[in-house]
């Protein structure tokens, strides 16, 4: 039968079991969406901005492990979707883009709404297309889904002319492949896992180092398997949390620039970092001349680009972190390996309990770390989805959220996107329809995609904003305070502008304030339970800063703020960390 | 140093762009880069020179993996490679001095393809060395112009690239 090329994508993506399509229609995407109008699955949501449609299709694919699709005109349309795609980019997020593009005959001619979308967009996507032939559309779609998903997961972009989707062929789904240059490496090399299980059953102080490529791999229970075998502490990056339960005794915390000093503190005296899905990001690592340098380093990950990249390895391990974590736990087994970690694992609580991560409430005042902290005691018992904007709202998240199951955190790690989180949050709240899905979000980027409300609204998509509203751009104040000589350049907003309560109802959606923290509980909790999205605008300091930190370029084990503690050298010759030693 | 790249892609439009982009995005320079289809018409070869640090060369190599398009890398050892480049030189040629000229194109075994009244135009393929050896020798005559193709280069004989 001959159908479209425009039907052959819709087709395509039922094939791939495609269930939602984020999109926005214009001129030469017309055909796609026509197809789409009949089509229950998958649905179409309608966004009210391009960038918000891939952020949605990333928070989508972040707790459900599946990609969702994006469909958008030429291009300012197709322009809009840059900044979404970078994200899930740097975030290895798989998603499938298609953006429309004006008829073949008139490219490069500066047509009406023409942007040159693979030139364009070559840096931040895993692969992309441009398909000439409607007859090259169902092989394209099929490669682009492969890539997306497979090996280090990331977006794909499909640009599409108008021509081509109106086009008939005979449809036919591909059943193979032709991809001749992409292979990714699954199996770690044995003797590499020999080695590294050699090395962990003889470290006196391991430490596992997790990230975001262990949910990629779907590997958090052999991680479990492997930390408790070895009895190893476990420290998870931002794109890591929750591949860990935060709440287990072997966890260490966060490390990095906002980390937990007893997460830093463990990585700086570690003889052994077992680095698994990571890439030793900046924003981890601080000056890499002092991160880990007393430890010799394993580093598993898929994509051989990242190891050896930033920091020094000795076992290096190219494979998926599944298959590789759980040939070492086998390996381990094998040599009937006994973890010996109780000094360490003593030395690491008695951290934990000295330097805890912790902050000042004045009386009656609404602390931000406070918000987050009965976020997380109301809905302990409760089915959630976390996800945040991006600056201090999503380092206090990090700090006090507590998460307990795999892919209920959302957050944008590599390149940071204000105003991530709400659509994120619409695109989770589809991928799990039961959970309570919440964005934790500050004043600044939560008007960067605040136009959302009316999808949440009209799609019935019941997203719960909460905003540390101290009407500043907290991160950048904070900043400009400690570095720049307290000049607050362009930081400055308005609690009272827009009125986020006002703003709520007029989308139809509830919007509650709270200024007291008396009144927090009732408020979150009627929040939690409306049947619709919401806005509560908490009114929280400007003068509250995010601590502990590392300055930018320095130790990870310097950090301003918190409890003081000191150069963890200083703080091994404490006469109870002796004892622990010997 | 100088590392020779000889590169199997997918013979696809827009692959020499993610390559070439590749480079420039990591801070590389190109010294050169020449391009072709192979013996089989649905791959390319590219043979990129590049100036790099080994282990930035690494990053960069282990980049060019992961483009979809690319197939096969391999950074062509010196001692067990065989190079070369053709260089077009339009040399001033008054005819008092041609017969000079045309000795030295014979030396370096070039041969002249176009007489102009004050030119002529050589072309001479060969190692770089040897073609910079000419190319100082021509000058003293005065090169009105010149184009190379860049290098192209294979692993000696069971060396196999691909």
């Amino acid at each position: 039968m001959r159908i479209s090329g425009a039907e052959a994508l819709v087709r395509s993506l039922q094939n791939e079991g495609v269930e939602v399509v984020f999109g926005y229609p214009g001129g030469v995407a017309l055909p796609m969406f026509d197809a789409l109008f009949d089509v229950v699955s998958p649905r179409t949501i309608l966004v009210r901005h391009e960038q918000a449609a891939v952020h949605a299709a990333d928070g989508y694919a972040r707790v459900t492990g599946r990609p969702a699709a994006v469909i958008v005109t030429s291009g300012p349309g197709a322009t809009n979707t840059v900044t979404g795609i970078a994200n899930a980019f740097m975030d290895s997020i798989p998603m499938v883009v298609f953006t429309a593009q004006v008829a073949t005959h008139v490219i490069g001619t500066d047509a009406f709404q023409e942007s040159d979308m693979t030139g364009i967009t070559i840096p931040i996507t895993k692969h992309n297309y441009l398909v000439k032939n409607a007859e090259d559309l169902p092989d394209a779609i099929k490669e682009a889904f492969h890539i997306a998903t497979t090996g280090r997961p990331g977006p794909v972009l499909i640009d599409l002319p108008v021509d081509v989707s109106k086009a008939e062929i005979d449809y036919v789904y591909p059943e193979t492949l032709n991809l001749p240059g992409y292979k990714p490496t699954y199996k770690g090399h044995t003797k590499q896992v020999k080695q590294a299980a050699s090395l962990i059953s003889k470290a006196r102080k391991p430490l596992l180092y997790a990230g975001g490529g262990v949910l990629a791999s779907s590997a958090w229970k052999e991680l479990k398997e492997l930390a408790e075998l070895m009895q190893l502490p476990v420290v998870t990056t931002l794109m890591g949390k929750g591949v860990f339960p935060e709440d287990h005794y072997l966890f260490a915390g966060m490390p990095g620039m906002h980390g937990a000093k007893y997460a830093n503190y463990a990585i700086t005296e570690t003889d052994l970092l077992i680095a698994v899905g990571v890439r030793f990001d900046d924003r981890v690592t601080g000056k890499l001349s002092s991160f880990a340098s007393k430890a010799k380093v394993i580093h598993v990950d898929i994509d051989p680009a990242e190891i050896g990249k930033n920091k020094a390895v000795d076992v290096p391990i190219v494979g998926d972190a599944k298959n590789v974590l759980a040939a070492m736990v086998a390996e381990l087994r094998k040599m009937t390996a006994q973890p010996h970690t109780d000094a360490w694992m003593r030395v690491i609580d008695d951290w934990r309990s000295r330097y805890p991560l912790h902050y000042h409430a004045p009386e009656g005042v609404l602390m931000p770390e406070y918000v987050v902290e009965r976020i997380r005691e109301l809905t302990k018992d409760r089915p959630t989805v976390i996800t945040t904007e991006v600056g201090q709202n999503q380092m206090w998240s990090c700090q006090y959220t507590r998460i307990r199951e795999p892919r209920t955190w959302v957050s944008s790690g590599g390149l940071g996107t204000m105003g991530f989180g709400f659509p994120a949050a619409i695109g989770a709240q589809l991928g799990r329809p039961d959970y309570l899905v919440i964005d934790i979000a500050g004043d600044g980027s939560i008007q960067m995609n605040i136009q959302e409300l009316a999808t949440a609204k009209i799609n019935h998509i019941p997203v719960k904003i909460i905003i540390l509203n101290n009407g500043v751009l907290g991160m950048v104040h904070q900043w400009q305070e400690l570095f720049y000589g307290e000049r607050y350049a362009s930081s400055v907003l308005d609690q009272e502008v827009p009125d986020f309560v006002k703003l709520a109802e007029a989308y139809s959606c509830l919007g509650l304030r709270v200024t007291d923290p008396a009144e927090l509980d009732a408020a979150l909790l009627r929040a939690f339970d409306f049947d619709g999205p919401v806005i509560v605008d908490c009114r929280v300091p400007t003068s509250e800063n995010v601590y502990p930190m590392v300055a930018p370029g320095g130790s990870i084990d310097e950090m301003l703020g918190g409890i003081p503690g000191g150069p963890v050298s200083e703080m091994l010759d404490d006469e109870f960390l002796e004892e622990v030693w010997e | 140093m100088n590392h020779t790249l000889s590169v199997l892609v997918e013979n696809k439009p827009g692959v020499l762009t993610r390559v070439a982009s590749l480079f420039a995005r990591r801070g590389f320079n190109i010294d050169s880069l020449a391009v072709g289809v192979t013996e089989d018409p649905t791959l390319s070869r590219m043979t990129i020179v590049v100036a790099a640090e080994d282990a930035l060369l690494e990053q960069v190599t282990k980049q060019l993996h992961k483009l979809i398009n690319v197939i096969k890398i391999q950074d062509l050892n010196p001692k067990e490679m065989i190079d070369r480049e053709l260089v077009l030189f339009k040399v001033n040629a008054p005819p008092e001095r041609r017969h000079e000229i045309i000795e030295i194109a014979n030396v370096f075994r070039a041969k002249i393809i176009d007489v102009g009244r004050q030119s002529v135009t050589i072309e001479a393929t060969g190692a770089g060395d040897k073609l910079m050896a000419m190319e100082d020798l021509l000058r003293t005559y005065g090169i009105k112009e010149l184009t190379r193709t860049g290098k192209i280069a294979l692993a000696r004989g069971s060396k196999d690239a691909s």
